[in-house]
Order: structure tokens, then sequence, then C-alpha cells
């Protein structure tokens, strides 16, 4: 059999709200557009993407929260109707996707054998959440690839940042080598923001981007900082600053799936591609990609 | 029948076992048979609504109040999905969710309703509902705990439940969901292996029961911290359901207090009790912090105390431009932060000028974010007395107030009594009639009774405030329409204050926020 291999790491933000503003049918809310910065650079990501040889997405999302291990999607189909607990307002998406499960069990046997606590989420009842609907439909919006979704284990709740930081490299580690047998060839997602310190109203158009900014300067500067780093390739020293980075700014960073994919892709040396840097609803968002393929990778912006 | 709105209160934990597995340990089957009882209890109640609030819900844009009238969906939970689905299909008391949005509202904070079909409704609210009320004989309301606010934002939530039921006349049964020990074990553990997570754990489950057995809830709200600190895990910022549980019924410790059931649930402490209002009380009422009546924002706490690059980040920081009510635009002050402003500068010495200072800073605030509301909820009744001896005080009988300010507010031996107009309380007509109809041509009222109605109506709130009209030091009084509306005004005025010889200010204004021709607000000495 092939080496299975990593093809493409994205950052993939899943602000809820940048959905909304796109109006795709399958999203019920209607919107008058916003957050363009992002959603420009998220369209230009999903084209590379097309150009792309791969078989299944691999994503991290923090909104399925796992306290007892983490946990893999074990279902082959699941079609539902996705409401944000949070914005209900902007999204009520209704999703038919497909899971690679084949490669889904194989990263929790993997990952088992390395010694972290993992199960299989056979419930077919089972709601995807929106983490993992959002960071998808942006990537790739015709649906046309499984994804396996994982769960975010939260460490830094019972624990600290810093275990956090060193369970997600094993996982990441362990979902390496599970792909690398599997023969397959597979983009990872790691689906959340950066600074993540929400206002707590809400415009009464949300799109109204005369309201949005990021919510106070701190939070901008540790974003930037943390965007050079990606941009200069040193996403070790990234993933090393991580707890201090997650505990100032409350960081989605929180939920290990930054950490996990670096872990996965060797923690790469070169650039990252930047698409776009926007905030939403005061929470600081990049879309960025990490491309292995030195012909295809770019400098972006 | 005693006149609290809330029956009974209960305390039950959130996780799916007792629904779905109650069969597997015997703690858990304990658990179930002890929410079963609660059901009977509910039945054989009298309540109008049960009131849900679920540490398992969590809002960041303010509080969230479930108002889709029957929502229906099959639940599965994010971490015990192997222990099967829970379809529900709820009843929801939509004009109760949307009072007790407005109460929220009123007392300064952000809410709003949610009501669409497939909203995610937590495991937490699940569990409660279809054991407590499975075959919703009795509507209920949800609501969220948000997961930025903290004890002011969580006890004013509470009141403002307790301001709906009594403007609407219900009685209910409250359910606070939540663990007591909040660490679960983090690997799988067989069902006849589960036990309280730690020592420690186990030692302050057995305390927190024991504070709920003697009935001492508000001494268990006054802990909620030092709770928090000992056995929460720390993924939100406070232990907020017993400071919910207790301003929701009430803030004392006269209960009787029923541990029906106690049992580890994957290693975090469950527990189903029960609290029903006596006239008894074990121990005297601890008061470590504040009482807190409106949630006034969050007043630069952080910027004091580490400099601007805290806030507003921090957890607490002050309130953004973003963040305000689009009003804000318009210069809005919180009015209770302007009358303390004013008492500041003017001090009690120059009544006079602060009595139009006042009046001044009444009409400022009107026409910001209380002019905005005061549409919505202006046929909100806001009841329930809370007095002390310095602080703002909400008259039980007087007409609702229009924005997030109180009746009246005590500094020192004088009492401030917000501007108040003819409105009946009960009803909110407008003695004499309104001045204009809904398009705005306008009608012919009766000036006389509509000042009749606002002093009776001062006369309501002093009286709340153990005072009476002889207690008047200084009247400001608002008029529209002046020249129409003088002679007959000063008639009645005359009547009522002629021998209590209280100092007078009469103003024209160009309008007031509801169609009423006068508004009046007056200084008192405190008794």
């Amino acid at each position: 059999m092939t080496k299975g291999e990593i093809v493409l790491g994205c950052l993939a933000p899943h602000p809820p709200h940048l959905v909304y503003a796109e109006n795709p049918d399958e999203n019920e809310p209607v919107s008058e557009g916003g957050w363009e910065a992002l959603r420009w650079g998220y369209a230009r990501l999903a084209r590379k993407l097309k150009t792309i040889d791969y078989d299944a997405l691999v994503i991290l999302t923090p909104h399925w929260q796992t306290y007892i291990g983490t946990h893999f999607l074990g279902c082959d189909a699941f079609k539902s109707l996705s409401v944000d607990p949070i914005f209900p307002n902007l999204f009520r998406y209704h999703y038919d996707l497909k899971v690679d499960v084949e490669l889904s069990e194989k990263m929790c046997e993997i990952a088992g054998e390395a010694g972290i606590i993992t199960k299989m989420m056979r419930n077919p009842d089972f709601r995807v959440d929106y983490g993992t609907i959002t960071s998808c439909h942006l990537l790739n919006p015709d649906w046309d690839k499984p994804i396996v979704t994982v769960s975010s284990n939260r460490n830094r709740h019972y624990y600290s940042v810093e275990v956090m930081n060193e369970q997600a490299q094993a996982l990441g580690r362990a979902c390496r080598k599970a792909i690398e047998e599997s023969g397959k060839r597979v983009v990872l997602i790691a689906s959340h923001s950066l600074s993540h310190r929400h206002f707590t109203t809400e415009a009464p158009l949300p799109e109204d981007m005369s309201r949005e900014h990021i919510y106070n300067h701190s939070q901008y500067v540790w974003d930037m900082k943390v965007i050079d780093l990606m941009r200069d390739g040193k996403m070790q020293e990234f993933i090393d600053l991580m707890p201090e980075f997650t505990e100032q700014t409350m960081a989605e960073t929180e939920g290990g799936g930054l950490t996990w994919m670096m872990a996965a892709m060797g923690m790469p040396s070169y650039p990252a591609e930047i698409y776009g840097y926007q905030s939403v609803i005061g929470t600081g968002n990049v879309v960025a990609c990490w491309d292995p393929n030195e012909e295809t990778r770019e400098l972006v912006l | 029948m005693s006149d609290d709105p809330v029956l009974f209160g209960l305390y039950v934990p959130p996780h799916p076992h007792p629904l779905l597995a109650p069969e597997q340990n015997k703690g858990w089957g304990e658990l179930r048979a002890a929410y079963d009882e609660c059901r009977r209890r509910i039945e054989e109640s009298e309540a109008d609504v049960i009131i849900v609030y679920s540490t398992t819900w969590p809002s960041i844009v303010g509080h969230q109040f479930q108002v889709q009238p029957e929502p229906e969906w099959v639940h599965v939970d994010d971490d015990f999905h192997f222990l099967g689905s829970m379809p529900y299909k709820f009843k929801m008391d939509v004009e109760f969710g949307n009072a007790y949005r407005d109460a929220a509202e009123s007392r300064g904070l952000h809410a709003r309703t949610v009501a669409y079909h497939g909203f995610p409704i937590d495991t937490g609210s699940v569990v409660a509902l279809s054991l407590l009320n499975p075959d919703n004989r009795i509507p209920a309301c949800i609501v969220s705990s948000n997961m930025y606010s903290n004890r002011s934002e969580t006890i004013v939530l509470g009141k403002a439940a307790r301001d709906a039921l009594k403007a609407q006349g219900k009685k209910a049964v409250i359910v606070a969901v939540s663990s007591l020990s909040n660490r679960m074990f983090t690997k799988h553990v067989e069902p006849q292996d589960d036990r309280i997570h730690s020592a420690k754990d186990e030692d302050w489950n057995q305390k927190i029961l024991e504070f709920f057995e003697d009935g001492r809830l508000e001494d268990l709200s006054q802990l909620s911290r030092d709770i928090h600190g000992q056995i929460r895990v720390q993924k939100v910022v406070a232990y907020k359901p017993a400071w919910w549980m207790a301003a929701t019924m009430g803030q004392h410790n006269n209960y009787d207090g029923e541990v029906m059931a106690y049992a580890a649930l994957h290693g975090s402490g469950g527990a189903v009790i029960q609290l029903t209002p006596s006239k008894g009380s074990v121990g005297d009422k601890e008061f470590d912090e504040d009482d807190v009546e409106i949630y006034r924002g969050d007043r630069n706490v952080l910027v004091t105390a580490a400099g601007d690059m805290q806030a507003p980040g921090g957890v607490d920081g002050p309130l953004d431009e973003a963040e305000r009510p689009e009003e804000d635009e318009e210069g809005w002050r919180n009015p209770v932060e302007v009358i303390d402003d004013l008492y500041d500068e003017y001090g009690s010495t120059v009544i006079s000028h602060a009595g139009g200072a006042l009046g001044a800073a009444a009409g400022a605030a009107i026409a910001g974010p209380v002019g905005g509301v005061a549409a919505s909820i202006v046929a909100k009744k806001t009841v329930g007395k809370m007095m002390s001896k310095d602080g703002a005080i909400i008259a039980e009988d007087a007409p609702s107030a229009v924005g997030a300010y109180p009746h009246a507010r005590r500094m020192g031996n004088l009492l401030f009594i917000s501007g108040v107009g003819p409105r009946n309380p009960e009803d909110n007509r407008i003695p004499g009639g309104p001045i204009e109809d809904g398009d705005g041509n306008p009608l012919n009222y009766d000036i006389e009774a509509q000042t009749e109605a606002c002093i009776e109506n001062i006369r309501i709130i002093l009286e709340a405030c153990e005072a009476d009209l002889s207690n008047v030091i200084d009247v400001t009084t608002f008029l529209v329409d002046m020249k129409r509306d003088f002679e007959g005004y000063n008639k009645v005025y005359a009547k009522h204050f002629e021998e209590i010889q209280a100092t007078r200010t009469t103003l024209a204004i160009q309008a007031l926020p509801t169609p009423i021709a006068v508004e009046m607000k007056v200084i008192a000495k405190a008794p």
C-alpha cells in the first residue's frame, strides 16, 4: 500500500457569521453580507483545495467537547439541521455529509495504542457540531469529500493549557501515523479562531460592519505576533508559546486544534499561507494553511 | 397558601445516566427514583410554570430564554452518546418566557428569546424536563447561563424571574440543573465502579448537602466562590446555580431542605434536592457581599485595578461601545449613576438645584435607551419591594418603571423619587385618557384626572419607602401643554399640597415617553 500523507493543513475558524454572510442555500437566515476579508480569503483557499488531490478532510473542532478522552465520528453519514446555540439567529444549516469511517477507526485505534483515551461515536442520532459544519462548508462547499471529526478533549479545563498542549501533540503524532498507515491523502483542519474574547451583545444588524472590531488591543497584538510566527515558519516557537497565548487571549486554541495539526505535520518550519485576518464579534480570526509541497506553496498575503 | 411565587425549588444533576441507564448503577437508580418523586410532587403542586436554569446551556450574547412553543428533537450527549438517544417534545410557556426576558432587560441585563426549530436544547435541560415533566402537564421556561456572567448578573437574573412571576401572577417550581462537584473521570469507568472523583470533592459535597438540608440557601449563595474554587472545574467563571436559585427563591435561609438522593455520576457529584419555603430558619443569614438589584455594567473595575491592558479584555471589563445598546450613541447614562453623580455633585444642602438637575437627568435618560425600549416594556409590571437603608427601592404596587431605574432611591435622610406619570399600576391604563391615539392624532384628555393619578402613584411609592405625602420637600412637574393644562393641574395640586408647603417647579416640555400629559417627581424626607 502507498504510504498515506497529509497534503495540506488549514487553520479554518468557524464563526457562523461567515456562513450567514454568504447566504448559501443550506442556511436558513438571510444576510446582507459582511466579514468579506475572511470570506474572500476562505474562497481563495477553497479554490486552492480544489486543485489538490485528496481523499478526506480530518477536522478537530472545539465545539464537540469531550471530557472522557478523544472521540471520533463513527457512522457512515449524517444528515440533519445544525443550529448554533449561541447565534441561532445566524446559523441554521441543513447538512448532508459522509464520513470516512475506515480512516476514523484507524486514527482511534492508533491513538489508543499510543495511550490516549479514545472512543468511536456510533450513535446515528448524533448532531455534528457547528464548528465542523462551518469550517467544512467554507473550505469545501460542495461537500464532495468525506470527513472525520475528532472531538476536542478539554484537558485545558481539567488540568492546564500545558497539559492540553502535550496531549494534543501526542494525538497529532498518532493521527499522522494512522494517516500514513491508511494510504490516504488527507487534508487536516484545525477549526478555531485565535483570540477569543467575544462581545456579549450583538448589533441589531449582526452584519453591520461599522460595529465590528477586535475586542481589545492586547488581543490584536497577540494575534499579530502569532501570525508573524506563522508567516516566518516558526511553528515550534508558536506551539511553545501556546499556553501563554491561550491564557492571555482566552484563545480557542485551548481546544488543541492547532497544536494537534502542527504536531501531525511535524511542526512546519516553512511559511504559512495567510489568506485573511478579521475580527468576528470581537474575536480574532485568521484563515491560513500550511502546504508541505514546496512547488505549490504560495506567498498569499 | 403562601404569597411566595416560588412553591419550591429543586436542584438536580445534568448527566443523562438517571434518564438513560438508571439500572446500571445503584446510585444512578436512586437519583432516578428521587427524580420520579419530584415529578409526583410537581404534579400535585399548583405550579403554573417550571423554570429551568441549566449550567449546560452556556450563552455568550446575554442570557437566552427558550420560547419555541413545542421544541422537538432527538438529543445525543457529546460525551455519553453511547448511553442512547434522548427524544423529547416539550411545551414552553411562551408568555412567561417573554415576560422573563423583559424583566431581565428591565434590571439591566442583555437578554433575548430563542424560538427556532432544531435549537439544541442542552443535556441538562433535556434530562430535567424529561424526568420531571414527562407529559408536559406544566409549561416550562428554560434560561441559559451566560458564560461570562458573574455574581451580579446571575443574582439579577434570579430576581428578574421573581419579577416576571409576580407580574403574571404565576406560581412556579424552579429547577437548578447542576452538579455539585463537577470533576468527572477522564477515562472510561464501568458503571459499577463509579464513585466521587476524590475525597476532597466528597467532603465538600457533604458540606453543601448539609447546607441544603438545613435550608441555608442564601448562605450557600454567599459561599459560591469558595465552592467554585474548591470543587469546580475552571471551565466557567463561577459556580452560578446557587446564586440564581437563591435570588429566585427570595434570598434567605428559611426553607425546609430535603436531600432526596446523592450519588456519583462518572465522578461528579449528583444530587436531587428539594427546598420549600418555610417560616423556620437555621441561624442568621450571612452577608459577605453586597446585594444587587440592577445590573449596571462592568464599571471599569479592571481598568482601575490592572491598567488598560486588562480592560476591557477581562471577564468583567467595562462595556465596550459595541456592547452597549444602540441608543448609547445618543449619550445614554445609567439613570442610577446619574443620580449618584448628581448627589455627589450637589449634595443634600442645595436641594432645589439638585431637584432641577435630577429632572433634567431623567429627561436625558428617557431620550437614550430607556426611551428606546419603553414601548416594549411599558406594559410590564416590575414588582418586588426591595429596601435597604441606602439604595434603590422598587415599589411593588406602583406602575412599572419604563427603564432600568428604581422607583426611588434613599440616600442618607433623603428620598429621591423617579419621575412618575399617571399610569394605573394594575393595567397601565391612563386615567383621564391618553393625549393621543396610536397614530399620533390628539385626543381630548382630563388633566385633573391625570394629575390625581400622578399624585396617587407618588403616594404609593412613598408608602413603599415608609413615608407619605407630608414628607415631601420639593416637587418638579413636567407638563406637555402648559397653556391648556396648568390650571387643572394647579387645582388638583393645591388640594394635596397646600398644607404641605413643599417647594415646586413646573416646566413645559415637548413630550413624555408615554402618551401622558403630566409627570411629577419629588424629593422627600426619609422617615
